[in-house]
């Protein structure tokens, strides 16, 4: 006994000690379904360990052994877990990964499931937004149908489509109406197809030309429905020509070739680029210049808006495009529509305004708001 | 019911196509993918057939009554036809049923596409290296106070990108890097949110089939 005494003292200082280095699990370890998402992804949270380097998740399904499915970094205290399968349950367990290679798992989670929502809380804000944003836009349209009388603010590149038009009938020449290069999904280009419209119906009252070349076989389509029932909605039917709106190409640059020979050989009086529009903006406008034709342009492209502006006489930045139909129209609904879009950016702006404030003087931090519109 | 029924649809989808968005569950996300590549092809392969009909029709049609410059269609009609009969029997990359090379030029899509579209995309795209300086030379002339003010933007921002800038004053690029990143980027900002505000209420008039010049205008 007195032999192995000697050994029993530095064994027991051992067992003291060593509870002391190992260890602690993580506690408070949730698993739960990630809200706002397809349904293949579950959310693991932990409170911190003390001394922890990191932390390794691992998943098991029913009856099955833990597998590692992660790691996360020692300040990190959630871990989500992507590329689920739906309705399947699984259990957690995280482990802490200590100094000396010391490890320590939690207890395992109750089995969760990966299940999809019907509606991403994370873009709450933007929901909201449009909504309020609707709200006003239909509370202005409601006030024109009542026969309210509203201002407009002019727009100087859309007062001159009507004497831009003029002097394509004076001096007997065509139009050349080009709807851009991009496709129909192209809001810019639907509302290219609105002001179409507009300019067909007064071409066609001025009995002049209108020469409408299109990139995308849709948009062509779509171009020749408006003209022919612009036309009709004229009251000059006989004036429509069915070779008016024509098909050219896909290829964009090939597009502006075939378009730069129409200015070159035709010399148009009035050249309208509205809709969307890439690099080839510059050559086209360009090439029209070069012809002496007055041009408009209008497109929701910043980057193209400067090759426009110098190249162009008159340039509908960005808004102004999708306010065009209702401004030449002037059909009472559609100015309501407008009055509403510019109430509507001018409240956004207050937002910008007193949110800038207050977080500038009062140190308001807004980063609630900014979640909330799924950034 | 000519223009009931399109504008009935383009409610259904367009209500469709902006819920979807808010809406993460797989289901909605599989529509809405089927909508707009399956579904839009299938129109689009229509009216490409549309859009070719047109073409020959519009270019035959010079050519019969000998319109002015009327060459030029036989130019296009003969390179359609060349094309089509390349891509029908020639294969991507001249797997097809024509055999022939004429030295380094295989009658396949790819040949084509290489040797051919993008030579001329290429050409076309350079053109605008004089354009822009012919652009340039318009618009920075100090005409007015603002023209004024544009020039000496753009030449310090020009300045600011190359050595030279720096040689002259350490400080123009971070000057150059400013008018960029905060005038500009606030002026560009603006603009973006009238574009979206825009986009927006043209969808509202659109859905709310108040705007419908799109199908011809009327009633």
């Amino acid at each position: 006994m007195r032999r192995f005494g000697h050994l029993l003292v530095p064994l027991l200082l051992c067992t003291l000690w060593l509870p002391a280095q190992a260890q602690a699990p993580p506690g408070g370890v949730t698993a739960k379904d990630t809200p706002s998402d397809d349904g293949s992804s579950i959310t693991v949270a932990w409170e911190p360990a003390p001394g922890a380097r990191g932390y390794r998740i691992e998943r098991a399904a029913a009856e099955e052994a833990f597998e590692t499915v992660g790691e996360a970094e020692a300040d990190q205290r959630r871990f989500e877990d992507t590329g689920l399968p739906q309705d399947v349950p699984f259990r957690y367990r995280v482990v802490t990964l200590g100094a000396g290679g010391f490890e320590a798992a939690s207890p395992p989670t109750a089995p969760v499931m990966a299940q999809p929502q019907w509606f991403n809380f994370d873009l709450f804000g933007v929901a909201f937004a449009c909504v309020a944003f609707a709200g006003v836009v239909v509370w202005y349209i409601a006030r024109a149908r009542r026969g309210e009388k509203l201002f407009l603010r002019r727009i100087a590149g859309l007062d001159a489509v009507e004497e831009a038009v003029g002097r394509a009938t004076e001096m007997g020449r065509a139009v050349l109406y080009i709807p851009g290069t991009g496709y129909i999904s192209d809001i810019a280009t639907v509302a290219s197809m609105n002001i179409l419209g507009e300019v067909a119906k007064k071409t066609a009252e001025y009995g002049t030309k209108i020469n409408v070349p299109n990139r995308d076989p849709v948009v062509y389509t779509v171009a020749r429905e408006v003209v022919k029932n612009a036309h009709i909605e004229a009251g000059r039917p006989e004036a429509h020509d069915p070779n008016s709106v024509h098909f050219v190409v896909e290829y964009a640059l090939a597009y502006a070739a075939a378009v730069s020979g129409i200015m070159v050989r035709e010399k148009p009086a009035t050249n309208l680029f509205l809709g969307y529009f890439a690099a080839e903006s510059l050559i086209l406008a360009e090439t029209g210049a070069s012809t002496g034709a007055i041009q408009i342009a209008g497109t929701d492209q910043v980057t193209q808006l400067p090759f426009f502006v110098v190249a162009c006489d008159y340039t509908l930045m960005g808004e102004e495009l999708y306010a065009a139909s209702a401004y030449l129209s002037r059909d009472p609904l559609m100015v309501g529509a407008l009055k509403g879009q510019d109430i509507g950016k001018f409240l956004f702006l207050l937002l910008l305004v007193f949110g800038s404030i207050a977080s500038l003087i009062f140190g308001i931090d807004a980063g609630w708001l900014l979640a909330t519109t799924g950034y | 019911m000519k223009s009931k029924l399109p504008l009935a649809l383009l409610i259904l989808m367009g209500i469709f196509g902006i819920t979807s968005r808010f809406i993460p569950h797989p289901g909605a996300e599989a529509l809405n993918a089927y909508l707009r590549d399956t579904l839009l092809r299938i129109i689009s392969a229509f009216a490409l057939i549309l859009g070719l009909g047109n073409l020959i029709l519009r270019h035959w049609s010079k050519i019969k009554k000998k319109e002015e410059n009327y060459g030029s269609s036989y130019v296009l009609l003969i390179s359609l036809t060349v094309t089509a009969i390349i891509g029908l029997f020639g294969g991507t990359s001249g797997e097809g049923i024509l055999p022939t090379r004429i030295g380094e030029f295989s009658f396949d899509v790819n040949t084509l596409y290489d040797k051919v579209m993008i030579p001329l995309g290429a050409t076309m795209f350079s053109l605008l290296a004089f354009y822009m300086a012919s652009a340039a030379y318009r618009s920075f002339r100090a005409k007015n106070t603002l023209a004024f003010l544009l020039l000496a933007s753009a030449f310090i921002v020009m300045l600011g990108q190359v050595p030279l800038g720096q040689a002259l004053w350490s400080e123009l690029p971070s000057v150059s890097h400013w008018i960029m990143t905060v005038p500009n980027t606030a002026a560009k900002r603006g603009i973006d949110l009238g574009i979206t505000l825009g986009v927006t209420a043209t969808l509202l008039k659109i859905l709310a089939g108040i705007e419908r010049s799109w199908l011809g205008g009327g009633s």
